[in-house]
């Protein structure tokens, strides 16, 4: 087997040492009736290139070469060369966990800095090492508020991303945290209204995305203001990460709960992505997950280590704030390099090209179908109602290897025939007009389109 | 330094600031395509949502990032540069065609929701591994989506909660020996059950007296390590099984050990009901400096009906899909399903070794473990003395008498060029020096360890100080962490 480094020899000289006989008398604290003595059924023992090829041909399957217009918590972005040049060095790929300060220093100056970006971008004082995912780090920012304020009702808004509150409602049930949802109004912004009615002095905090689900920017200052009105706290979830470079980021939240995904990390159908919680540094001991600090050495050099460990499962066990330890280092380096490469000025500039992109497809689908929550500012999605079954549309761009928007009916029956778009910087106008086409070629789209166009132009106006 | 080291040797490595601190306006390490749609007014579409200002993020080129973080990790130690012997962590060889596979476009680039028919290539992939974990586990069912371990602890839980729910009676406590991982009486919290300490017998195995006391029908299920974090193989694991499920309670196992036993004993054929994998420990994915990880949970029939949502199903026309519908489960735990890229990683690992592949690798981490045990007992306390497996615990007894504890040897260790075993754990072995050497070594690199920490030994009786004083070949010396905690800086500042 390529992968182990002794000859039989070797195998026979340390069995020697031991003073056993076999391999087999290593394995005799293993009652009898449980050793295996048959092969596992799993495939045979194959060759370097051959596991190659049976990965190309997956990949085959796949929608290998097709342009999407999928966003909705996962986002595809351009990821520059050097982040898998430098994340593919063995000192960082095949390290541990930097407990062993000394000779980890690299990995913890790297996430040091990359709490530094992640602060400078939330506008948050302090920001962990990384979560799982945005999902999960918003479960888990909900149940710090709860820690926190002593209060155990949670309030969660339904343009969060529909999956994430289903991850909320899992870890919740056995917390004793009982879940009301608010709904969206016509702009796709929460319903003001709707949340204040919602809150009561039980309410631990408010659970929000910005921008929504929907591609829908919050109105956050008016939704913290209520929140705080009770004695709430109020927690951000941001999954399009690219938006902080554009859109102002949510001063006024108490927890913010991050997917950094879209900062150069791969779709990889859904995953390893990188969570992310930023806090005010008051409420830091009850923030779970790694955190790295800087220190210094009996020298007096600078150095970094990982601190405030007595919140964490391997030394408080049943009483610490999370039971996380393994969470998503490299990936965050990946976010890390990524941030370095676009930095102060590029992110913006990248924002930007999101937003043309996106202002472009909406506009142009307008003229075909009904493109909801037009009332509100949105970043780079947007939700397109049609007459015809979105999944006939999709079946259609399939044939020319395009995947169209996400079906909402699924997660918001209200919403009908209605589709979340979304576009990127590497969303082409060729790729849009192509799509456009597509969804126009459907006779029931372009008579809704005639309807709503007249009544679509005047609530643009009107937002303007 | 009296004894040299035949391992490692000093040489020059780089000083490098922070990333700020090299940052000045006007350079740039980024370029974007011209626009080919309209340019927008940001400040007309966003309002007062527009950003104007990005703080302190950098300013540098793509020359300085690629020496800055080369720098970086020349300050890192790594498998790919020696023997990693932390035990109960699996640092074994991450094979590069993993990495590569994992990076072909239609596996790296895919959209979690793009359509089925368009995915069944990804569909696939799971379809496989979760077949070889079934049987490489021997258990009847299998979710991948918890992103870690202690995230399929979790999983693993809330699905024994829902069955004894199912039952009528959720029950309220879940028993965990003195020797587990931390992250096991943490999750037992997060589920809502009371933890009750179990205590280990002479020989370090789950106390069979203690057990049948304590075991009644409250208890919802045992977390048991196996072979424990001794690296000890409970001999009564039938016995143990048997009276948990006398009692309708149900047998949980944290596979984090899996090395000891894949392709030697399946632990469906032992009596387990559920369990969850490490794919980051027992198949081969890069433990990154902390994650990514992955926690599939194997299941026995009975628990099938509660596995979390979205669950992998073949459909009548034979393609793969996944079925949302399941009124029994315990919910999602994650967004999407899982972390797919880990997934390609794991089968990747499982076709280069094949059954025999597999086995020799088990045989190979055991025979490494007891290679080690017997170079280094008599010169460290072996408190127990019970057969090794994967991975064998001794304490600093002798060496703590001249003043010398686990964590002093193991900074020691780092100046003889290796990374340090892991320290002071399992909790019932006071100073303890857990070590794992996995697989991936070969008799020489074990022999450099064994003779460098024979020479710690023997420092410590002449020269003790050079030992507390550990380490002396590092960028920083032992670094000041009760000021980190006491005074946290968490962030760059201007």
């Amino acid at each position: 087997m390529r992968y182990l480094p002794k000859s039989p020899a070797d195998r026979e000289a340390m069995l020697k040492a031991i003073g056993l006989r076999s391999v087999d008398e290593l394995f005799a604290p293993i009652p009898g009736e449980y050793r295996l003595s048959r092969d596992l059924n799993v495939p045979r023992q194959m060759a370097e290139s051959e596991i190659v090829d049976y990965f190309r041909q997956r990949s085959r399957e796949n929608g290998e070469g097709y342009t999407s217009f999928l966003g909705a918590g996962a986002y595809s972005h351009y990821r520059p060369v050097i982040i898998d040049a430098l994340i593919s060095r063995g000192e960082f790929l095949t390290a541990y966990t930097p407990y062993q300060a000394e000779i980890s220093q690299g990995t913890l100056q790297s996430i040091f800095e990359f709490q530094t970006m992640i602060c400078e971008l939330t506008g948050m004082e302090v920001a962990n090492a990384s979560m799982y995912d945005g999902s999960t780090a918003a479960a888990e920012a909900v149940m710090m508020a709860v820690r926190l304020t002593g209060r155990r009702r949670v309030v969660v808004a339904r343009s969060l991303h529909p999956e994430y509150r289903e991850v909320l409602a899992t870890y919740a049930t056995h917390q004793g945290m009982p879940l009301g949802v608010v709904g969206f109004g016509d702009d796709g912004q929460i319903n003001l209204q709707e949340l204040e009615k919602s809150i009561s002095a039980e309410t631990a905090c408010v659970l929000i995305q910005s921008p929504n689900f929907f591609g829908t920017i919050e109105d956050v200052a008016a939704i913290a203001e209520i929140t705080h009105r009770s004695g709430a706290m109020l927690v951000v979830s941001i999954a399009e990460a690219v938006s902080l470079g554009i859109v102002e980021p949510p001063h006024e939240a108490d927890i913010i709960a991050m997917e950094a995904q879209s900062f150069g990390v791969p779709l990889g159908f859904g995953g390893p992505y990188c969570g992310v919680i930023a806090t005010r540094e008051k409420f830091v001991r009850q923030m779970p997950g790694r955190l790295v600090g800087q220190t210094t050495d009996k020298h007096g050099k600078r150095g970094f280590v990982l601190t405030l460990a007595t919140r964490e499962q391997h030394i408080r066990r049943e009483k610490a704030t999370s039971n996380i330890c393994t969470n998503q280092a490299l990936i965050a380096l990946m976010v890390n390099i990524f941030m370095t490469v676009y930095g102060r000025v590029g992110l913006k500039e990248l924002a930007k090209q999101n937003l043309a992109k996106t202002a472009y497809a909406a506009g142009q689908f307008a003229k075909h179908g009904r493109v909801l929550f037009a009332g509100a500012p949105r970043f780079n999605e947007f939700v397109v109602e049609t007459a015809e079954d979105p999944h006939d549309i999709n079946n259609r761009l399939l044939r020319h290897k395009i995947v169209g928007g996400l079906p909402l009916k699924k997660f918001y029956p209200e919403l009908g025939n209605a589709a979340l778009w979304g576009c990127t910087e590497l969303t082409t106008r060729s790729a849009i007009d192509t799509a456009l086409r597509v969804v126009a070629e459907s006779e029931g789209s372009v008579q809704s389109a005639k309807e709503e166009a007249a009544k679509e132009e005047s609530v643009e106006e009107l937002a303007r | 330094m009296k004894h040299m080291t035949r391992k490692a040797t000093r040489h020059v490595n780089q000083n490098e600031g922070l990333i700020f601190e090299k940052s000045s306006a006007g350079k740039a390490a980024w370029k974007l395509p011209p626009l080919d749609v309209p340019e927008v007014d940001s400040a007309k579409l966003l309002g007062r949502s527009e950003r104007k200002d990005l703080g302190h993020m950098p300013e540098v080129s793509e020359i300085e990032i690629i020496r800055h973080f080369t720098r970086l990790s020349t300050w890192n130690y790594a498998i790919d540069l020696g023997m990693y012997p932390l035990g109960s962590c699996t640092m074994k060889y991450n094979p590069r065609v993993n990495e590569f596979v994992a990076r072909i476009e239609g596996l790296a680039n895919a959209h979690p929701y793009q359509p089925e028919k368009v995915s069944q290539g990804a569909l696939r992939i799971l379809k496989t591994l979760s077949e070889c974990l079934i049987e490489i586990t021997g258990m009847d069912a299998i979710t991948l989506q918890p992103a870690a371990g202690a995230h399929g602890e979790m999983t693993g839980l809330l699905m024994v909660r829902a069955y004894h729910q199912s039952q009528g009676n959720a029950r309220k406590k879940i028993l965990i020996p003195d020797s587990a991982h931390g992250t096991n009486p943490a999750t037992a919290a997060m589920v809502n059950y009371a933890v009750e300490n179990l205590k280990s017998d002479s020989n370090g195995m789950v106390d069979i007296a203690a057990l049948e006391a304590q075991m009644n029908e409250d208890v919802a299920a045992l977390m048991l390590t196996n072979p424990n974090t001794l690296g000890v193989f409970e001999q009564q694991i039938h016995k143990i099984a048997d009276i948990l499920h006398a009692k309708g309670g149900l047998l949980y196992m944290d596979g984090a050990n899996m090395n000891a036993l894949v392709g030697k004993a399946r632990p469906g054929d032992f009596g387990v009901d559920v369990m969850h994998l490490n794919l980051h420990k027992t198949f081969s994915t890069p433990h990154g400096g902390g994650g990514p990880g992955s926690g599939p949970v194997a299941i026995k029939k009975k628990l099938e009906p509660f596995l979390p949502t979205p669950v992998l199903v073949t459909k009548s026309d034979g393609t793969l899909g996944f079925e949302y519908q399941r009124p029994q489960s315990v919910g999602r735990v994650r967004a999407f399903y899982g972390n797919f890229g880990m997934f390609v990683r794991a089968l990747a690992y499982i076709q280069a070794n094949g059954p025999d592949g597999l086995r020799q690798t088990t045989e190979d981490a055991v025979l490494n473990a007891n290679y080690i045990r017997k170079g280094l007992e008599g010169i460290y306390d072996l408190p127990y003395s019970t057969p090794t497996m994967h991975e064998v615990v001794f304490s600093d007894k002798l060496q703590a008498k001249k003043g010398a504890r686990t964590m002093d040897i193991a900074k020691r260790l780092i100046d003889y060029g290796f990374h340090p075993y892991t320290t002071a754990f399992p909790l019932i072995v006071p100073g303890a020096l857990m070590i794992e050497p996995t697989e991936s070594e070969s008799k020489e690199e074990m022999d450099l360890f064994i003779e460098a920490m024979k020479s710690i030994a023997e420092e410590v009786e002449e020269d003790p100080q050079t030992v507390l004083d550990a380490p002396h070949s590092t960028r920083v010396s032992r670094l000041d962490e009760t000021a980190a905690a006491r005074k946290p800086v968490l962030r760059w500042k201007p």
